[in-house]
Protein backbone atom coordinates (compact mmCIF):
# COMPACT_ATOMS: atom_id res chain seq x y z
CA UNK A 1 0.00 0.00 0.00
CA UNK A 2 2.65 2.28 -0.91
CA UNK A 3 0.94 3.86 -4.07
CA UNK A 4 0.47 7.31 -4.32
CA UNK A 5 -3.20 7.63 -3.43
CA UNK A 6 -3.65 8.41 0.09
CA UNK A 7 -5.49 6.11 3.02
CA UNK A 8 -8.92 7.80 2.97
CA UNK A 9 -10.72 7.26 6.69
CA UNK A 10 -14.14 8.22 6.37
CA UNK A 11 -15.84 9.53 9.08
CA UNK A 12 -14.71 12.15 11.75
CA UNK A 13 -15.49 10.16 15.16
CA UNK A 14 -13.50 8.68 17.85
CA UNK A 15 -12.85 5.52 15.98
CA UNK A 16 -11.50 7.30 12.32
CA UNK A 17 -9.69 9.50 14.79
CA UNK A 18 -7.79 6.55 16.56
CA UNK A 19 -7.73 4.71 13.30
CA UNK A 20 -5.23 7.71 12.07
CA UNK A 21 -3.55 7.95 15.20
CA UNK A 22 -2.47 3.64 14.69
CA UNK A 23 -1.63 4.39 11.27
CA UNK A 24 0.73 6.79 12.24
CA UNK A 25 1.97 5.05 15.10
CA UNK A 26 2.30 1.35 12.89
CA UNK A 27 4.46 3.39 10.76
CA UNK A 28 2.35 4.66 7.92
CA UNK A 29 4.25 8.01 6.56
CA UNK A 30 1.76 8.10 3.36
CA UNK A 31 -1.06 10.81 2.73
CA UNK A 32 -3.83 10.35 4.94
CA UNK A 33 -6.84 11.87 4.73
CA UNK A 34 -9.51 11.65 7.36
CA UNK A 35 -13.23 13.00 5.90
CA UNK A 36 -16.19 13.70 8.28
CA UNK A 37 -19.57 15.13 7.68
CA UNK A 38 -20.03 17.41 10.91
CA UNK A 39 -18.45 20.46 11.50
CA UNK A 40 -16.16 19.61 14.33
CA UNK A 41 -13.03 17.88 14.51
CA UNK A 42 -13.28 14.55 16.29
CA UNK A 43 -14.91 14.74 19.72
CA UNK A 44 -16.04 12.89 22.38
CA UNK A 45 -19.71 11.88 22.53
CA UNK A 46 -20.38 10.33 26.28
CA UNK A 47 -20.04 13.77 27.68
CA UNK A 48 -23.32 15.18 25.33
CA UNK A 49 -25.55 13.09 27.71
CA UNK A 50 -23.93 13.92 30.69
CA UNK A 51 -21.60 16.86 32.18
CA UNK A 52 -22.09 18.94 28.79
CA UNK A 53 -26.11 19.02 28.87
CA UNK A 54 -25.12 21.71 32.36
CA UNK A 55 -23.81 24.14 30.32
CA UNK A 56 -20.43 23.81 32.22
CA UNK A 57 -18.28 22.33 30.06
CA UNK A 58 -16.80 24.07 26.79
CA UNK A 59 -17.49 22.68 23.49
CA UNK A 60 -14.01 22.83 22.95
CA UNK A 61 -12.88 20.43 25.58
CA UNK A 62 -15.25 17.64 24.00
CA UNK A 63 -12.62 17.64 21.54
CA UNK A 64 -10.23 14.52 21.14
CA UNK A 65 -7.29 16.32 20.11
CA UNK A 66 -6.49 19.62 19.29
CA UNK A 67 -5.94 21.01 16.08
CA UNK A 68 -2.41 21.22 16.58
CA UNK A 69 -2.03 17.19 16.43
CA UNK A 70 -3.44 16.76 12.90
CA UNK A 71 -0.86 19.11 11.66
CA UNK A 72 1.82 17.71 13.34
CA UNK A 73 0.94 14.31 12.30
CA UNK A 74 -0.22 15.31 9.29
CA UNK A 75 -3.13 13.86 8.97
CA UNK A 76 -5.32 15.77 6.46
CA UNK A 77 -8.64 16.55 7.79
CA UNK A 78 -11.79 17.30 5.56
CA UNK A 79 -14.40 18.36 7.93
CA UNK A 80 -18.36 18.85 6.46
CA UNK A 81 -17.37 16.60 4.16
CA UNK A 82 -19.22 13.64 3.22
CA UNK A 83 -18.74 11.06 0.86
CA UNK A 84 -21.90 9.94 -1.22
CA UNK A 85 -20.50 6.90 -3.24
CA UNK A 86 -17.58 4.69 -3.55
CA UNK A 87 -16.77 3.15 -6.90
CA UNK A 88 -14.51 -0.14 -5.62
CA UNK A 89 -13.65 -1.05 -9.18
CA UNK A 90 -11.96 1.95 -9.38
CA UNK A 91 -10.68 2.34 -5.88
CA UNK A 92 -12.47 5.87 -5.67
CA UNK A 93 -15.24 8.27 -3.85
CA UNK A 94 -17.27 10.92 -4.47
CA UNK A 95 -17.98 13.53 -2.11
CA UNK A 96 -21.23 15.32 -1.79
CA UNK A 97 -19.04 18.27 -3.75
CA UNK A 98 -18.50 16.38 -6.51
CA UNK A 99 -15.22 16.02 -5.89
CA UNK A 100 -13.66 12.77 -6.40
CA UNK A 101 -11.13 10.96 -4.63
CA UNK A 102 -8.48 8.21 -5.40
CA UNK A 103 -7.39 5.60 -2.31
CA UNK A 104 -4.73 3.45 -1.84
CA UNK A 105 -7.03 1.85 1.64
CA UNK A 106 -10.19 2.60 2.69
CA UNK A 107 -11.26 2.61 6.65
CA UNK A 108 -14.89 3.30 7.23
CA UNK A 109 -15.30 4.36 10.01
CA UNK A 110 -19.13 5.57 9.75
CA UNK A 111 -20.48 5.35 13.47
CA UNK A 112 -24.61 5.40 13.63
CA UNK A 113 -27.31 7.91 13.28
CA UNK A 114 -30.57 8.36 15.67
CA UNK A 115 -33.56 6.47 15.07
CA UNK A 116 -36.16 9.34 15.12
CA UNK A 117 -39.49 9.21 16.40
CA UNK A 118 -42.08 8.59 13.95
CA UNK A 119 -45.76 8.45 15.98
CA UNK A 120 -48.20 11.00 14.65
CA UNK A 121 -47.67 14.22 15.39
CA UNK A 122 -43.62 13.72 16.14
CA UNK A 123 -42.43 15.99 12.84
CA UNK A 124 -43.97 18.82 14.39
CA UNK A 125 -43.02 18.54 18.03
CA UNK A 126 -39.07 19.90 17.66
CA UNK A 127 -38.18 16.53 19.41
CA UNK A 128 -34.38 16.74 20.70
CA UNK A 129 -31.90 13.87 19.92
CA UNK A 130 -28.62 13.19 21.30
CA UNK A 131 -25.79 12.27 18.93
CA UNK A 132 -24.07 15.34 17.65
CA UNK A 133 -22.08 18.35 19.43
CA UNK A 134 -24.76 20.00 17.54
CA UNK A 135 -27.89 18.67 19.43
CA UNK A 136 -26.25 18.63 22.61
CA UNK A 137 -26.00 22.05 21.72
CA UNK A 138 -29.84 22.52 21.23
CA UNK A 139 -30.63 20.36 23.69
CA UNK A 140 -28.38 22.47 26.78
CA UNK A 141 -29.65 25.61 25.93
CA UNK A 142 -33.57 24.00 25.34
CA UNK A 143 -33.23 22.62 28.68
CA UNK A 144 -32.24 25.99 30.70
CA UNK A 145 -35.42 27.43 29.47
CA UNK A 146 -37.67 24.01 30.07
CA UNK A 147 -40.25 23.67 32.67
CA UNK A 148 -41.63 20.24 32.07
CA UNK A 149 -39.64 17.18 29.92
CA UNK A 150 -40.70 14.28 28.67
CA UNK A 151 -37.41 11.97 27.78
CA UNK A 152 -38.98 8.93 25.60
CA UNK A 153 -36.83 5.97 26.02
CA UNK A 154 -35.15 4.39 29.37
CA UNK A 155 -31.89 3.37 28.03
CA UNK A 156 -28.61 5.06 28.62
CA UNK A 157 -28.92 8.23 27.12
CA UNK A 158 -32.26 8.70 27.78
CA UNK A 159 -32.02 8.36 31.79
CA UNK A 160 -28.93 9.99 31.49
CA UNK A 161 -31.03 13.36 30.35
CA UNK A 162 -33.44 12.63 32.54
CA UNK A 163 -31.33 13.11 35.85
CA UNK A 164 -29.45 16.05 34.67
CA UNK A 165 -32.68 17.45 33.59
CA UNK A 166 -33.78 16.90 37.56
CA UNK A 167 -30.62 17.88 39.06
CA UNK A 168 -31.53 21.14 37.40
CA UNK A 169 -34.77 21.24 38.80
CA UNK A 170 -36.86 20.40 35.47
CA UNK A 171 -39.87 17.91 36.09
CA UNK A 172 -39.71 14.97 34.27
CA UNK A 173 -41.62 12.40 33.26
CA UNK A 174 -39.56 9.15 31.47
CA UNK A 175 -41.84 6.94 29.46
CA UNK A 176 -40.13 3.14 28.22
CA UNK A 177 -41.67 1.15 26.05
CA UNK A 178 -40.79 -1.96 27.57
CA UNK A 179 -41.67 -3.42 31.12
CA UNK A 180 -37.98 -2.11 31.85
CA UNK A 181 -34.96 0.15 32.01
CA UNK A 182 -32.19 -0.41 29.84
CA UNK A 183 -33.56 -3.49 29.19
CA UNK A 184 -31.29 -4.88 26.34
CA UNK A 185 -28.10 -4.12 28.25
CA UNK A 186 -28.29 -5.22 32.51
CA UNK A 187 -30.19 -7.90 34.66
CA UNK A 188 -33.79 -6.98 36.16
CA UNK A 189 -32.27 -5.85 39.83
CA UNK A 190 -30.26 -3.46 37.53
CA UNK A 191 -33.57 -1.68 35.79
CA UNK A 192 -35.53 -2.00 38.96
CA UNK A 193 -32.70 0.17 40.97
CA UNK A 194 -32.46 2.54 38.50
CA UNK A 195 -36.46 2.82 38.14
CA UNK A 196 -36.36 3.32 41.79
CA UNK A 197 -33.16 5.83 41.77
CA UNK A 198 -34.83 7.79 39.43
CA UNK A 199 -38.35 8.03 41.41
CA UNK A 200 -36.32 8.89 44.65
CA UNK A 201 -35.30 11.86 42.51
CA UNK A 202 -38.94 13.02 41.43
CA UNK A 203 -38.84 11.40 37.89
CA UNK A 204 -42.44 10.17 36.59
CA UNK A 205 -41.55 6.63 35.54
CA UNK A 206 -43.80 5.07 33.01
CA UNK A 207 -42.61 1.55 32.07
CA UNK A 208 -44.59 -1.05 29.63
CA UNK A 209 -45.50 2.34 28.31
CA UNK A 210 -45.74 3.26 25.10
CA UNK A 211 -45.99 6.84 23.33
CA UNK A 212 -49.18 6.99 20.70
CA UNK A 213 -48.93 10.34 19.26
CA UNK A 214 -48.28 13.93 19.97
CA UNK A 215 -50.17 16.99 19.52
CA UNK A 216 -48.54 20.60 19.84
CA UNK A 217 -49.93 23.68 19.96
CA UNK A 218 -48.24 27.13 20.19
CA UNK A 219 -44.96 25.38 21.51
CA UNK A 220 -46.48 23.19 23.94
CA UNK A 221 -46.18 19.25 22.89
CA UNK A 222 -48.74 16.87 24.99
CA UNK A 223 -47.30 13.33 24.57
CA UNK A 224 -50.68 10.86 24.36
CA UNK A 225 -49.54 7.48 25.49
CA UNK A 226 -50.77 3.97 24.90
CA UNK A 227 -52.32 3.94 28.22
CA UNK A 228 -54.40 7.22 27.20
CA UNK A 229 -52.61 9.50 29.73
CA UNK A 230 -51.65 12.99 28.21
CA UNK A 231 -48.55 14.82 29.16
CA UNK A 232 -48.02 18.27 28.47
CA UNK A 233 -44.62 19.51 28.31
CA UNK A 234 -42.36 22.21 27.13
CA UNK A 235 -39.48 19.68 25.73
CA UNK A 236 -39.43 16.12 24.63
CA UNK A 237 -35.86 14.25 24.30
CA UNK A 238 -36.28 10.88 22.68
CA UNK A 239 -33.36 8.11 23.39
CA UNK A 240 -35.17 5.22 21.25
CA UNK A 241 -31.99 3.89 19.99
CA UNK A 242 -29.51 4.25 16.30
CA UNK A 243 -28.89 3.12 13.06
CA UNK A 244 -25.87 1.95 12.26
CA UNK A 245 -24.17 4.38 8.96
CA UNK A 246 -23.60 1.32 6.35
CA UNK A 247 -26.09 2.48 3.47
CA UNK A 248 -22.68 3.46 1.90
CA UNK A 249 -21.04 0.26 2.46
CA UNK A 250 -23.95 -1.46 1.10
CA UNK A 251 -24.58 0.79 -1.91
CA UNK A 252 -20.49 -0.65 -2.63
CA UNK A 253 -21.33 -3.72 -2.79
CA UNK A 254 -19.71 -4.75 0.36
CA UNK A 255 -21.88 -7.37 2.89
CA UNK A 256 -23.83 -5.86 5.58
CA UNK A 257 -26.09 -7.17 8.28
CA UNK A 258 -27.44 -5.26 11.02
CA UNK A 259 -24.38 -2.84 10.00
CA UNK A 260 -21.15 -3.10 7.97
CA UNK A 261 -20.01 -7.04 7.89
CA UNK A 262 -16.23 -7.35 8.88
CA UNK A 263 -13.64 -10.03 10.66
CA UNK A 264 -12.29 -10.40 13.70
CA UNK A 265 -9.29 -7.93 11.67
CA UNK A 266 -11.92 -5.20 10.73
CA UNK A 267 -11.52 -6.34 7.23
CA UNK A 268 -14.16 -6.08 4.96
CA UNK A 269 -14.76 -8.95 2.19
CA UNK A 270 -12.49 -5.54 -0.05
CA UNK A 271 -8.76 -6.50 0.89
CA UNK A 272 -8.27 -2.55 0.71
CA UNK A 273 -11.08 -1.80 2.78
CA UNK A 274 -11.65 -2.13 6.89
CA UNK A 275 -14.47 -0.79 8.94
CA UNK A 276 -14.51 0.22 12.87
CA UNK A 277 -16.66 1.15 15.65
CA UNK A 278 -19.95 1.74 15.95
CA UNK A 279 -21.23 0.69 12.44
CA UNK A 280 -19.59 -2.47 11.87
CA UNK A 281 -21.51 -5.94 12.39
CA UNK A 282 -18.30 -7.72 13.42
CA UNK A 283 -16.15 -10.91 15.00
CA UNK A 284 -16.14 -10.04 18.38
CA UNK A 285 -12.51 -12.29 18.92
CA UNK A 286 -13.18 -11.89 23.03
CA UNK A 287 -17.19 -12.80 22.84
CA UNK A 288 -16.48 -15.23 19.84
CA UNK A 289 -19.45 -14.36 18.27
CA UNK A 290 -20.48 -11.94 15.86
CA UNK A 291 -21.76 -8.17 17.22
CA UNK A 292 -22.59 -4.79 16.82
CA UNK A 293 -21.12 -2.55 20.04
CA UNK A 294 -21.64 0.90 20.28
CA UNK A 295 -18.85 1.97 22.76
CA UNK A 296 -15.84 3.76 23.10
CA UNK A 297 -13.89 0.91 24.38
CA UNK A 298 -15.14 -1.26 20.94
CA UNK A 299 -14.76 2.07 18.84
CA UNK A 300 -10.83 2.85 19.77
CA UNK A 301 -9.71 -1.34 19.50
CA UNK A 302 -11.65 -2.22 16.94
CA UNK A 303 -9.90 0.91 14.93
CA UNK A 304 -6.40 -0.46 15.84
CA UNK A 305 -6.82 -3.70 14.32
CA UNK A 306 -8.52 -2.18 10.86
CA UNK A 307 -5.43 0.25 11.43
CA UNK A 308 -2.49 -2.99 11.79
CA UNK A 309 -5.16 -4.55 8.83
CA UNK A 310 -4.25 -1.47 6.31
CA UNK A 311 -0.90 -1.98 7.19
CA UNK A 312 -0.91 -5.55 6.88
CA UNK A 313 -0.88 -6.72 9.42
CA UNK A 314 -3.15 -8.86 11.32
CA UNK A 315 -3.96 -7.98 14.74
CA UNK A 316 -7.18 -9.99 16.44
CA UNK A 317 -9.83 -7.44 17.83
CA UNK A 318 -10.01 -9.33 21.18
CA UNK A 319 -10.69 -6.50 24.32
CA UNK A 320 -13.13 -6.98 26.76
CA UNK A 321 -16.07 -4.76 26.27
CA UNK A 322 -16.56 -1.78 28.69
CA UNK A 323 -19.40 0.63 29.15
CA UNK A 324 -20.39 3.55 31.73
CA UNK A 325 -23.06 5.58 32.57
CA UNK A 326 -23.31 8.20 35.18
CA UNK A 327 -27.24 9.12 36.67
CA UNK A 328 -27.22 11.14 39.77
CA UNK A 329 -24.32 9.54 42.13
CA UNK A 330 -24.67 6.39 40.72
CA UNK A 331 -22.08 5.51 38.38
CA UNK A 332 -22.77 2.31 36.59
CA UNK A 333 -19.57 0.39 34.96
CA UNK A 334 -20.39 -2.67 32.65
CA UNK A 335 -17.64 -5.44 32.53
CA UNK A 336 -17.72 -7.46 29.50
CA UNK A 337 -21.70 -8.42 27.96
CA UNK A 338 -24.04 -9.98 29.86
CA UNK A 339 -26.45 -10.45 27.45
CA UNK A 340 -27.52 -12.92 27.03
CA UNK A 341 -27.25 -14.67 30.42
CA UNK A 342 -28.30 -17.76 32.21
CA UNK A 343 -27.74 -16.69 35.53
CA UNK A 344 -27.36 -13.37 37.54
CA UNK A 345 -26.08 -13.21 40.85
CA UNK A 346 -26.40 -10.29 43.39
CA UNK A 347 -23.38 -9.11 44.79
CA UNK A 348 -23.54 -7.06 47.76
CA UNK A 349 -26.41 -5.37 49.16
CA UNK A 350 -28.72 -3.61 46.86
CA UNK A 351 -30.02 -1.43 49.23
CA UNK A 352 -26.71 0.25 49.68
CA UNK A 353 -26.62 1.66 46.47
CA UNK A 354 -23.40 0.31 45.69
CA UNK A 355 -23.32 -3.83 44.53
CA UNK A 356 -22.27 -5.28 41.22
CA UNK A 357 -24.58 -7.82 39.33
CA UNK A 358 -22.08 -11.03 37.81
CA UNK A 359 -23.62 -12.20 34.56
CA UNK A 360 -22.98 -16.20 34.04
CA UNK A 361 -23.20 -18.33 30.74
CA UNK A 362 -22.83 -22.08 30.44
CA UNK A 363 -21.54 -21.95 34.35
CA UNK A 364 -18.87 -19.41 32.60
CA UNK A 365 -18.68 -15.70 33.78
CA UNK A 366 -19.43 -13.12 30.64
CA UNK A 367 -20.21 -9.73 32.90
CA UNK A 368 -20.32 -7.77 35.13
CA UNK A 369 -22.34 -4.65 36.33
CA UNK A 370 -21.14 -2.80 39.14
CA UNK A 371 -22.87 -0.21 40.90
CA UNK A 372 -20.46 2.41 42.54
CA UNK A 373 -18.24 -0.48 43.56
CA UNK A 374 -15.12 0.87 40.84
CA UNK A 375 -12.86 -1.71 42.30
CA UNK A 376 -15.03 -4.74 41.04
CA UNK A 377 -15.46 -3.39 37.95
CA UNK A 378 -11.56 -3.30 37.66
CA UNK A 379 -11.28 -6.89 38.95
CA UNK A 380 -14.41 -8.24 36.34
CA UNK A 381 -12.23 -6.73 33.65
CA UNK A 382 -9.57 -8.30 34.62
CA UNK A 383 -10.87 -11.77 35.75
CA UNK A 384 -12.51 -11.83 32.09
CA UNK A 385 -9.38 -10.91 29.83
CA UNK A 386 -7.52 -13.32 31.80
CA UNK A 387 -10.19 -15.83 31.59
CA UNK A 388 -10.03 -16.68 35.50
CA UNK A 389 -12.55 -19.34 36.57
CA UNK A 390 -15.14 -17.82 38.91
CA UNK A 391 -17.95 -19.71 40.33
CA UNK A 392 -21.67 -18.35 40.98
CA UNK A 393 -20.70 -19.03 44.69
CA UNK A 394 -17.74 -17.02 44.21
CA UNK A 395 -19.11 -14.04 42.86
CA UNK A 396 -22.41 -13.95 45.48
CA UNK A 397 -19.77 -13.93 48.35
CA UNK A 398 -18.24 -10.42 48.97
CA UNK A 399 -15.70 -12.02 51.89
CA UNK A 400 -14.27 -13.43 48.11
CA UNK A 401 -12.00 -10.70 47.33
CA UNK A 402 -12.27 -10.48 43.49
CA UNK A 403 -9.33 -8.09 42.97
CA UNK A 404 -7.28 -10.31 44.85
CA UNK A 405 -8.70 -13.57 42.89
CA UNK A 406 -7.75 -11.50 39.44
CA UNK A 407 -4.40 -10.59 40.80
CA UNK A 408 -3.79 -14.56 41.13
CA UNK A 409 -3.47 -14.05 44.51
CA UNK B 1 -1.62 30.13 34.70
CA UNK B 2 -0.10 27.45 36.02
CA UNK B 3 3.29 25.67 34.34
CA UNK B 4 2.81 22.26 34.44
CA UNK B 5 6.09 19.79 33.50
CA UNK B 6 5.75 16.80 31.31
CA UNK B 7 8.41 14.38 31.06
CA UNK B 8 7.39 11.94 27.76
CA UNK B 9 8.13 8.31 28.13
CA UNK B 10 10.91 9.21 25.74
CA UNK B 11 12.52 11.59 28.62
CA UNK B 12 11.65 14.55 26.71
CA UNK B 13 10.69 18.06 28.99
CA UNK B 14 8.20 20.24 28.24
CA UNK B 15 6.97 23.02 30.37
CA UNK B 16 3.41 24.00 29.36
CA UNK B 17 1.12 26.57 30.54
CA UNK B 18 -2.66 25.08 31.29
CA UNK B 19 -5.30 26.69 33.04
CA UNK B 20 -7.02 26.51 36.32
CA UNK B 21 -9.85 24.59 36.47
CA UNK B 22 -9.05 22.10 33.55
CA UNK B 23 -7.22 18.32 34.09
CA UNK B 24 -3.44 17.39 34.16
CA UNK B 25 -4.71 15.25 31.07
CA UNK B 26 -6.44 17.60 29.19
CA UNK B 27 -2.96 19.92 29.52
CA UNK B 28 -1.07 17.75 28.13
CA UNK B 29 -3.53 16.76 25.22
CA UNK B 30 -3.85 20.15 23.86
CA UNK B 31 -0.07 20.50 24.21
CA UNK B 32 0.49 17.44 22.24
CA UNK B 33 2.59 15.46 24.99
CA UNK B 34 3.36 11.93 23.57
CA UNK B 35 1.79 9.14 25.45
CA UNK B 36 -1.25 10.24 27.05
CA UNK B 37 -4.13 8.27 25.15
CA UNK B 38 -6.62 9.05 27.66
CA UNK B 39 -9.78 7.72 25.77
CA UNK B 40 -12.34 7.60 27.94
CA UNK B 41 -11.67 11.37 27.48
CA UNK B 42 -11.23 11.56 31.53
CA UNK B 43 -13.93 9.63 32.65
CA UNK B 44 -11.75 7.29 35.12
CA UNK B 45 -12.61 4.13 32.92
CA UNK B 46 -9.53 3.78 30.83
CA UNK B 47 -6.18 4.36 32.52
CA UNK B 48 -4.72 5.07 29.68
CA UNK B 49 -3.62 9.19 30.55
CA UNK B 50 -1.56 6.79 33.64
CA UNK B 51 1.64 9.37 34.82
CA UNK B 52 4.14 9.24 37.95
CA UNK B 53 4.05 12.04 40.03
CA UNK B 54 7.54 13.65 40.85
CA UNK B 55 8.24 12.39 44.20
CA UNK B 56 8.53 16.06 45.32
CA UNK B 57 5.28 16.94 44.61
CA UNK B 58 3.53 13.91 45.81
CA UNK B 59 2.35 15.54 49.13
CA UNK B 60 0.65 18.10 47.08
CA UNK B 61 -0.88 16.36 44.36
CA UNK B 62 -2.77 14.53 46.89
CA UNK B 63 -3.85 11.21 47.10
CA UNK B 64 -6.01 8.89 44.48
CA UNK B 65 -9.90 8.64 45.41
CA UNK B 66 -11.27 4.77 45.44
CA UNK B 67 -12.52 4.81 42.07
CA UNK B 68 -9.22 6.27 40.53
CA UNK B 69 -7.10 4.00 42.89
CA UNK B 70 -9.15 1.07 41.41
CA UNK B 71 -8.64 2.17 37.44
CA UNK B 72 -4.88 2.43 38.53
CA UNK B 73 -5.35 -1.66 39.34
CA UNK B 74 -5.79 -1.52 34.89
CA UNK B 75 -2.36 0.55 34.49
CA UNK B 76 0.60 -0.91 33.34
CA UNK B 77 3.42 -0.99 35.62
CA UNK B 78 1.90 0.67 38.14
CA UNK B 79 4.16 2.60 41.35
CA UNK B 80 3.66 4.26 44.18
CA UNK B 81 3.31 7.73 43.30
CA UNK B 82 0.88 6.54 40.07
CA UNK B 83 -2.00 9.11 39.56
CA UNK B 84 -4.42 8.98 36.52
CA UNK B 85 -3.16 12.80 35.23
CA UNK B 86 -7.64 12.97 34.19
CA UNK B 87 -8.11 12.98 38.33
CA UNK B 88 -5.53 15.78 39.08
CA UNK B 89 -7.05 19.11 38.61
CA UNK B 90 -4.64 22.03 37.58
CA UNK B 91 -4.79 24.94 40.45
CA UNK B 92 -2.52 27.49 41.21
CA UNK B 93 -1.06 25.51 44.32
CA UNK B 94 0.26 22.80 41.70
CA UNK B 95 2.59 25.31 39.67
CA UNK B 96 5.48 23.51 38.48
CA UNK B 97 4.29 20.10 38.93
CA UNK B 98 6.74 17.69 37.41
CA UNK B 99 4.52 14.83 35.99
CA UNK B 100 5.92 11.73 34.36
CA UNK B 101 4.37 10.01 31.31
CA UNK B 102 3.80 5.93 31.87
CA UNK B 103 3.41 3.54 29.46
CA UNK B 104 -0.03 3.77 27.78
CA UNK B 105 0.29 2.06 24.90
CA UNK B 106 -0.13 -1.22 23.94
C1 LIG C 1 -25.08 10.84 23.94
C2 LIG C 1 -24.14 9.67 23.88
C3 LIG C 1 -23.61 9.16 25.07
C4 LIG C 1 -22.72 8.10 25.03
N1 LIG C 1 -22.21 7.62 26.21
C5 LIG C 1 -21.27 6.64 26.19
C6 LIG C 1 -20.64 6.18 27.39
O1 LIG C 1 -20.93 6.65 28.48
N2 LIG C 1 -19.69 5.22 27.28
C7 LIG C 1 -19.33 4.67 26.09
O2 LIG C 1 -18.45 3.80 26.05
N3 LIG C 1 -19.93 5.06 24.94
C8 LIG C 1 -20.89 6.03 24.96
N4 LIG C 1 -21.47 6.45 23.79
C9 LIG C 1 -21.13 5.75 22.54
C10 LIG C 1 -19.87 6.27 21.91
O3 LIG C 1 -19.85 7.67 21.89
C11 LIG C 1 -19.80 5.71 20.49
O4 LIG C 1 -19.72 4.32 20.61
C12 LIG C 1 -18.61 6.23 19.72
O5 LIG C 1 -18.69 7.61 19.53
C13 LIG C 1 -18.53 5.53 18.37
O6 LIG C 1 -17.50 6.06 17.59
P1 LIG C 1 -17.51 5.89 16.01
O7 LIG C 1 -16.29 6.58 15.53
O8 LIG C 1 -17.75 4.48 15.66
O9 LIG C 1 -18.79 6.68 15.53
P2 LIG C 1 -19.10 8.23 15.62
O10 LIG C 1 -18.43 8.83 16.80
O11 LIG C 1 -20.57 8.35 15.48
O12 LIG C 1 -18.41 8.85 14.33
C14 LIG C 1 -18.84 8.60 13.03
C15 LIG C 1 -18.70 9.87 12.23
O13 LIG C 1 -18.83 9.57 10.84
C16 LIG C 1 -19.59 10.58 10.22
N5 LIG C 1 -20.11 10.05 8.93
C17 LIG C 1 -21.06 9.11 8.75
N6 LIG C 1 -21.27 8.87 7.43
C18 LIG C 1 -20.42 9.68 6.77
C19 LIG C 1 -20.16 9.91 5.38
N7 LIG C 1 -20.80 9.23 4.43
N8 LIG C 1 -19.21 10.82 5.04
C20 LIG C 1 -18.54 11.52 5.99
N9 LIG C 1 -18.74 11.34 7.32
C21 LIG C 1 -19.67 10.43 7.69
C22 LIG C 1 -20.63 10.88 11.26
O14 LIG C 1 -21.29 12.10 11.06
C23 LIG C 1 -19.76 10.89 12.52
O15 LIG C 1 -19.19 12.15 12.71
C24 LIG C 1 -22.37 7.52 23.79
C25 LIG C 1 -22.92 8.02 22.60
C26 LIG C 1 -23.79 9.09 22.64
C27 LIG C 1 -24.35 9.63 21.36
S1 LIG D 1 -8.62 9.48 30.57
FE1 LIG D 1 -9.39 7.52 30.93
S2 LIG D 1 -8.83 7.18 32.98
FE2 LIG D 1 -8.02 9.15 32.59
Amino acid sequence: MTGKAPIIVIGAGQSGQQICDSLRKGGYEGHLMLLGDEASLPYQRPPLSKKFLTGTLEAERLLLRPASYYEQQKIDVHLNARVDSIDRAACRLRLRSGEALAYSGLALATGTRIRPLTVPGAADANIHYVRSLADGERLAAALKNARRVAVIGGGFIGLEVAAIAREQGREVVLIEAFERLMARAVAPQVSAFYAELHRGHGVEVLLGTGVDAIRTVAGEHTVVTSTGAEYTVDLIVAGIGVVPNSELAEAAGLACRNGIVVDDCARTSDPLIVAAGDCTWHMNGFLQREIRLESVQNAVDQAKSAAASLLGQSSVYCQVPWFWSDQYDIKLQIAGIGMPHDQAVLRGDVSSGAFSVCYFRDGVLVGVDSLNKPAEHMAARKLLAQGTPLSAAQAGDTSVDLMQLARGA
Amino acid sequence: MPKIIYVDINGARRECNVANGVSVMEGAIANGIAGILAICGGSCACSTCHTYIDPEWMDRVGAASDIEDSTLELAYDRKPNSRLSCQIEVTDKLDGLVVHVAQNDG
